[in-house]
């Protein structure tokens, strides 16, 4: 029977993107009867769907799925490699636990659904389905469709609320978004009129073919420009605290997770599977050196901000710049031994840091919720009323900081590992620095929380399912370390050529 | 000579003036323009991409994309001037005001 369900026939890579579409559909009209079980059910099959591709993959290697069984170049196809499988898996854990979440957080405190939560439901449901559609998709354009589903509901998620700060933060965020995917679906118009072809698989191979001509570099920076800007790595970061900050909590939870590293991924696919020839060295040192620039900005803003949210969404920032350390290292055109090691260090570090981040926003939205604003000097006492929240920023610091047995630590160890066996010990010294200044910034707030509360110190009753999400988010990354051979292992199927050196 | 050049020069041209418009106006509607100014051009290369062999005539596939993708410049449009027009109502304001209101908890 299980056998049967992981066969290579059943398309679980759809199941992952359409039942979350007719969910969202299905929310808009239905409106408060929906909830909770259309959230709840939503979250159970897309973690469901999720754990089978996984499954699938690591049963069959990687898949590849003509839907309706028409070819490219108009079919559109999906493509389920470790790498996409695993997003595809951390965006549902990740999702569901922020649907908890937020059926607490979105409850009128009169009863019943507030306004905000009707718009949240579809909302969450679309760029869940979007961002695995980025995970999976496997051809320029649809990727293009993906990318604009999910921009769009990403902001829409920034405004639920209409605070006047929160609609122009999103607006200055879709500015930039629409700016990036159009610098993007330039790229591929150059590339379409290259190669005639948009299949990635195709035009892989018809790049390693012939010698690229001047276009395909000019394609390959218009859409990674436009990708940087959507991924908010240094210095097109300036949208990003803002956005993040002011959403209601569960939304930036979702944005600064997920929805940044889809474009990440969608980098590392391009500059790895698909360009590697055209790829420079000279190139994959400057993505690293403005990652590098990113984690010492973002870290040192982080540490001087006041309030929990901001301090959380410029840690953000500084995080994504451990991303792109993954190109100088694991990129160039020669396939180096160490380059597996950076590679799955690299993405193993959007993994943890999805699960980490997620939960520290969640545990931020509690607090709030609970106190009624997020100032970090007004948190006091924070830790005696809500110790399992307090617990749950704690543990997803270890991943920030990159202190054992966190997935930050491991994804931290793999890159740290390769900078320094590459020579290329500066990144090293970058990385250490961003540790330490990470840790400045949580335990600041942690202890902050752990001071004595202020005399009439008033604290609103908090369920406990809204302390347990972010726990159980949290729990999960500091845990990645112990358990990071079976990711780890996930990501090595279907791996880029340029990565499959060495170990692991 | 094909039409291919000066209709991708073109579109390439319309992209710059969207661009310039992005970053040097302050409206809001200006830039929301901007933005569809851009999409015009970007359209406009793949309409000169599917020229782009006299040969072979008119190649389906960039009409398609150019289809599809106005229908997210639409909706897309459409969302951002109702962005703009929710900031007009709760700030007074149609720009993206350097002195943000400090955001409310």
């Amino acid at each position: 029977m299980a056998a049967e369900l992981l066969d290579r026939s059943v398309a679980w890579s759809v199941l992952t993107i359409v039942p979350p579409l007719v969910l969202a559909a299905l929310a808009l009209p239905l409106g408060r009867r929906a909830v909770p079980w259309l959230p709840l059910a939503g979250a159970a099959g897309l973690v469901a769907a999720a754990l089978a591709l996984a499954l699938q993959v690591r049963a069959h290697g990687p898949l590849r799925l003509e839907l309706g069984g028409w070819e490219a170049p108009l079919g559109i196809a999906l493509q389920a490699d470790g790498f996409g499988a695993l997003m595809v898996l951390t965006t549902a854990v990740v999702g569901a636990a922020v649907m908890v979440h937020a059926l607490v957080e979105f409850r009128h405190p009169t009863g019943g659904e507030s306004r905000a939560g009707l718009a949240f439901w579809p909302l969450a449901l679309f760029l869940l389905a979007a961002l695995n559609a980025v995970f999976l998709g496997a051809d320029l354009f649809n990727l293009y469709v993906a990318l604009e589903v999910m921009g769009l509901a990403a902001v829409a998620l920034v405004t639920i609320e209409g605070g006047a700060a929160a609609l122009v933060a999103g607006m200055r965020y879709l500015l930039v978004a629409l700016a990036g995917s159009l610098a993007y679906l330039l790229g591929v118009a150059l590339i379409y009129a290259q190669y005639g072809v948009l299949d990635l698989e195709s035009l892989a191979e018809r790049i390693a073919a012939g010698a690229a001509p001047d276009s395909t570099m000019a394609a390959l920076v218009l859409m990674t420009v436009g990708l940087l800007a959507k991924t908010a790595l240094f210095p097109l970061h300036v949208w990003l605290p803002p956005a993040h900050a002011n959403a209601p909590a569960p939304a930036s939870a979702l944005l600064s997770a997920l929805v940044v590293k889809a474009s990440f991924c969608l980098v590392v696919r391009l500059w790895f599977d698909v360009f590697a020839p055209v790829a420079t060295a000279a190139a994959a040192q400057l993505l690293g050196l403005l990652g590098a620039a990113a984690i010492l900005w973002g870290s040192v803003l982080a540490l001087r901000q006041d309030r929990l949210k901001l301090m959380v969404a410029y840690s953000s920032v500084a995080q994504i710049g451990y991303l792109f350390l993954l190109f100088p290292l694991a990129g160039g055109a020669a396939s180096l031994p160490w380059a597996a090691a950076a590679w799955s260090g690299g993405i193993f570090h959007a993994v943890s840091h999805a699960v980490a981040k997620a939960s520290m926003f969640l545990a931020a939205g509690t607090i709030i919720h609970a106190l009624g604003h997020d100032r970090i000097t007004g948190i006091s006492g924070a830790a005696h009323r809500l110790p399992i929240t307090v617990l749950a920023i704690g543990l997803a610091g270890l991943t920030l900081i990159g202190l054992p047995p966190s997935g930050g630590f491991v994804a931290k160890w793999l890159l740290l590992n390769a900078a320094l066996a590459a020579g290329q010990w500066w990144w090293a010294l970058v990385m250490l620095a961003g540790g330490l200044l990470a840790a400045g910034y949580v335990f600041s707030a942690l202890s902050q929380t752990l001071a004595a509360a202020p005399d009439g110190f008033a604290i609103r009753p908090v369920p406990l399912r809204m302390e347990l999400a972010p726990l159980a988010l949290a729990l999960l990354s500091a845990l990645l370390g112990i358990v990071a051979y079976e990711p780890l292992a996930l990501l090595a199927i279907g791996r880029p050529a340029v990565a499959v050196e060495g170990l692991p | 000579m094909t039409p291919f050049p000066l209709y991708a020069l073109a579109g390439v041209a319309l992209v710059a003036i969207g661009l310039h418009g992005l970053f040097a106006c302050v409206h809001l509607l200006r830039r929301i323009l901007a933005v569809n100014i851009i999409g015009g051009g970007v359209f406009l290369v793949f309409g000169a991409v599917a020229a782009r062999d006299p040969a072979s005539g008119p190649d389906p596939v960039p009409h398609a994309m150019v289809i599809t993708g106005i229908v997210v410049a639409v909706s897309a449009t459409a969302f951002a001037l109702v962005l703009a027009w929710r900031i007009h109502r709760a700030t007074g304001r149609s720009t993206l005001a350097e002195d943000d209101p400090s955001p409310g908890a």
